[in-house]
């Protein structure tokens, strides 16, 4: 009997044991602790919302969700672990705006399908995508901004957190919106990039609220516009893109729970309420939104509507990084 | 100067309550014991001990992160000194005098100048943190992709020159590291590179893997050969403390280390490491018999040591500033903050001054005890040399082992590393020295990316290196020690030509 030959055997008896016990524990659910996949290093902004979202559900469903920070290729390293874990919601993971709709158009092995392998528990909690440029770029304001960038493509230079990040993507469609290609330069990670815009080594770059907040506060970058549909508390005096004349640039780098598919409907449904329940707490709402977080309305909550959203991302964001060509 | 003691003072308030000497204490010890653990970095520790933070008011918990971060600094040299094996890559140049000391029975004064080097250190950077924070910080910005480049090829010419052997061997040693770095994704594009395949190898091979195996397996392979001397050298233990002559020798080294640590570490990504490499080749050149080092020269112990503790604690410097992490430990500080409601920035010195100054503090509290902690720990650490070999080395293989499988629960990771170990053997059997090429190893991703970078945003012209001036005065400097490590061997070669 071949290794392959016996490790089938044992998957279908596990498979069958999963089944045949599963509508019993699917009522006591959960009985022991939950383990989160974050697909992202521990500190990063997904990793923050899942903890401080998780800590209220932990207090909900009476165990402690654990997060485990799978991190590799883009976040599908932690995705593609979750899709092939046992769907007894004792594994769930935070999906998010790369992993969950871009990710599909951006890497052409990808070993998941984010609408047919996963069901939605819900969205979490987005951060805004802001418009950032270096201390003196010379525009005042994002109509000043967009005239430059279509005059000067060829000489500006587009930071971004390496291919597949949120950063990367999202300034993809304010390129595709512009019909520009500056040269774009990759980093290592938000910090090393929004470094290099602090010390005017590139001109701009589209970043998560979070990163860049104390950065716009203190003087040391520009923003231009933020992608949300409503100002930020955090930064009020930044115009949102429509306001600021530029409505296509939509663009909030979103987090949302997701279970293995086929994860029993009970559980999927205490996982979905509980986590409704922490983002109608106050001390969570208040921390999420001291990191500048876009907390889902009512009616963007739960797994309908988180399935509806990928769906739309998908379709939202595929042209886009099929048009910026491959490799860019 | 009134605003700095001031300053301090609100430090020290806040550093010196129960709560946080306690937390302070944890976290020095824990990060004491990672560091001697091989395998088990301050990056896996941070993040695994993030979670516990949660309950903790923010001072204290960035306190005992920050105490993880730096005793692991410490701890990393106690396994580079005692069985060769680099605990952090920052660590890897202690391994070269450090365990020669060792092997010549005096573990014990090189564990000691490693623990009051290191001290020193830290107190130094402390101040200049305190200080000059702010000032430095704008040292930092004026780095840009092009510096980067020339700094990590000034970096690479150390290697060279700390190199015991031939320049060749060492220049062969250097770009093997580099080709072994480039395993996995492309920066840019993510293509895969030199994997064969092996889903394994997509994300690169880690430091330890490669540290581990070179330095530790192959060490040991070594010892095996010939059990019986390793025996005798751990009989003669000579004085735990360094002695008088001693702390004279090391007294400079630990001056000149401290300030080549504190300026290399306010830069991002590898400062800390070139800095250990910078003030080991620095000590070698200005000493009078350079021939000592790679043979049991307190200096080559106290010099790199000195200059990764202060390395450890300028790196504070952009998080504490600009909110700007340095290199990924310093990020995972930087998500605690977030975690606690803290927004990294150029605020937290002026918002939160409590916070900013009582972590200042509390890096002074956390050095001394790192040292009251070591210092006694001395002791012990010899008595462990004196456990019989056979005994001792399955030990150590084992640990390894768990070390090496706990990085990504990978029994993959544990299979390249016994074959780095048989390349590691036979490198050291054929005069090729293994510093270099993990020197290498390190820097090389650092190198590329800033190449590719700078090349791309001066599209493609190459003369971007030496028009800047930062640029051009660092490959100056590096082509200035180049010619100084290659003469010597030169002429040494055009004399044997004329006797013959």
């Amino acid at each position: 009997m071949s290794l392959s030959a016996i490790r089938a055997g044992v998957a279908a008896a596990l498979f069958a044991l999963a089944l045949g016990i599963a509508p019993a524990t699917a009522q006591d659910y959960p009985t022991r602790p939950i383990t989160v996949i974050v697909p992202f290093a521990a500190g990063g902004p997904t990793d923050v919302i899942a903890r401080i979202v998780g800590d209220h559900m932990s207090k909900t469903l009476g165990q402690t969700l654990v997060i485990e920070n799978v991190v590799g290729a883009g976040g599908t390293t932690g995705i593609t672990r979750a899709k092939r874990a046992k769907n007894d919601g004792y594994t769930i993971a935070m999906g998010h705006l790369g992993t969950q709709a871009a990710a599909p158009s951006l890497y052409p092995n990808l070993q998941y399908d984010p609408v047919a392998d996963f069901e939605p528990i819900g969205m979490a909690a987005g951060t805004p995508i802001l418009i950032l440029a270096k201390k003196d770029f010379p525009a005042k304001d994002l109509k000043e901004f967009v005239e430059y960038v279509k005059k000067n493509e060829k000489a500006l230079n587009m930071a971004h957190a390496g291919v597949g990040s949120v950063s990367f993507t999202t300034c993809l469609l304010l390129n595709h919106i512009l019909k520009v290609k500056p040269t774009s330069i990759p980093f290592q990670g938000t910090g090393p990039s929004m470094n290099a815009l602090i010390g005017g080594q590139v001109d701009y770059m589209c970043d998560q609220i979070v990163n860049a907040v104390p950065q716009v506060q203190g003087g040391t970058i520009k923003a231009y516009a933020i992608g949300t549909e409503t100002r930020n508390p955090s930064l009020p005096n930044v115009p949102t893109s429509k306001e600021a004349g530029l409505p296509d640039f939509q663009a909030s780098a979103w987090n949302a729970l997701i279970a293995p598919k086929d994860t029993p409907k009970p559980i999927m449904d205490k996982l979905s309420a509980a986590l409704d329940k922490a983002l109608d707490d106050e001390p969570t709402r208040k921390r999420l939104l001291e990191l500048g977080s876009d907390i889902p309305g009512k009616d963007r909550r739960g797994g309908a509507a988180l399935m509806t959203l990928v769906k739309s991302e998908i379709a939202k964001w595929t042209p886009v990084i099929k048009a910026a060509g491959p490799a860019n | 100067m009134y605003d700095l003691i001031s300053n301090l003072w609100l430090g020290m308030g806040v550093a010196a309550t129960p709560m946080n000497i306690f937390l302070c204490l944890i976290g020095a010890l824990v990060g004491t014991l990672i560091g001697v653990l091989p395998g088990i970095g301050s990056l896996a520790t941070i993040a695994m001990l993030l979670p516990i933070t949660f309950g903790l008011p923010p001072v204290g918990a960035l306190i005992m992160l920050a105490g993880i971060y730096y005793g692991a600094q410490y701890g990393g040299s106690t396994t580079s000194i005692l069985v060769n094996i680099p605990g952090e890559s920052s660590s890897v140049v202690t391994c070269l005098d450090g365990h020669e000391m060792a092997k010549q029975g005096r573990a014990g004064p090189a564990l000691a100048i490693a623990a009051i080097g290191s001290f020193f250190a830290g107190c130094v950077a402390t101040v200049l943190v305190a200080a000059l924070g702010a000032p430095l910080t704008s040292l930092a910005l004026l780095f840009g992709p092009a510096e980067y480049f020339s700094l990590m090829v000034l970096g690479l010419i150390f290697a060279v020159v700390l190199a015991k052997g031939s320049v060749l061997k060492a220049l062969t040693m250097i770009l093997s590291g580099l080709l072994l770095s480039m395993i996995g994704s492309d920066l840019e594009t993510g293509a895969e590179r030199m994997t064969w395949g092996i889903p394994e190898l997509s994300d690169g091979i880690g430091f330890v893997v490669v540290g581990m195996g070179m330095f530790g397996f192959g060490e040991i392979l070594r010892n095996l050969e010939n059990p019986g001397s390793r025996e005798i050298i751990n009989a003669k233990v000579t004085g735990l403390m360094p002695t008088l002559p001693d702390l004279k020798a090391a007294a400079g080294a630990i001056g000149r280390g401290t300030v080549i640590g504190s300026l290399l570490g306010i830069l991002p990504g590898g400062g800390a490491i070139i800095a250990s490499f910078a003030a080991y080749t620095l000590e070698k050149r200005v000493s009078k018999n350079p021939s000592r080092f790679g043979h049991g020269a307190i200096e080559g112990v106290a010099a790199p040591e000195s200059a990764n503790n202060a390395a450890a604690q300028t790196s504070f410097i952009p998080l504490l500033t600009l909110g700007i992490p340095p290199n990924p430990v310093m990020a995972l500080m930087v998500g605690a903050m977030t975690i606690h409601g803290i927004v990294p920035g150029p605020q937290v010195m002026t918002k939160q001054p409590e916070l900013f100054w009582g972590m200042i503090a509390s890096m002074w509290i956390g050095n001394l005890m790192l040292v009251v902690i070591n210092l006694p720990l001395v002791g012990m650490w010899v008595r462990l040399l004196r456990v019989p070999y056979r005994h001792l080395f399955p030990m150590i293989v084992i640990f390894c082992c768990i070390g090496v499988y706990s990085l990504n629960n990978a029994p993959f990771d544990v299979t390249m590393t016994a074959i780095f170990g048989v390349v590691g053997y036979w490198l050291v059997k054929h005069d090729f020295e293994p510093a270099p090429m993990i020197l290498g190893f390190v820097l090389g991703p650092l190198m590329e990316e800033n190449l590719r970078r700078a090349m791309l945003i001066a599209r493609g012209d190459a003369t971007v290196f030496l028009t800047r001036p930062i640029s051009a005065t660092l490959l100056a400097l590096a082509l200035f020690l180049l010619v100084l490590a290659v003469l010597p061997s030169l002429r040494a070669k055009r004399e044997e030509v004329f006797t013959e």
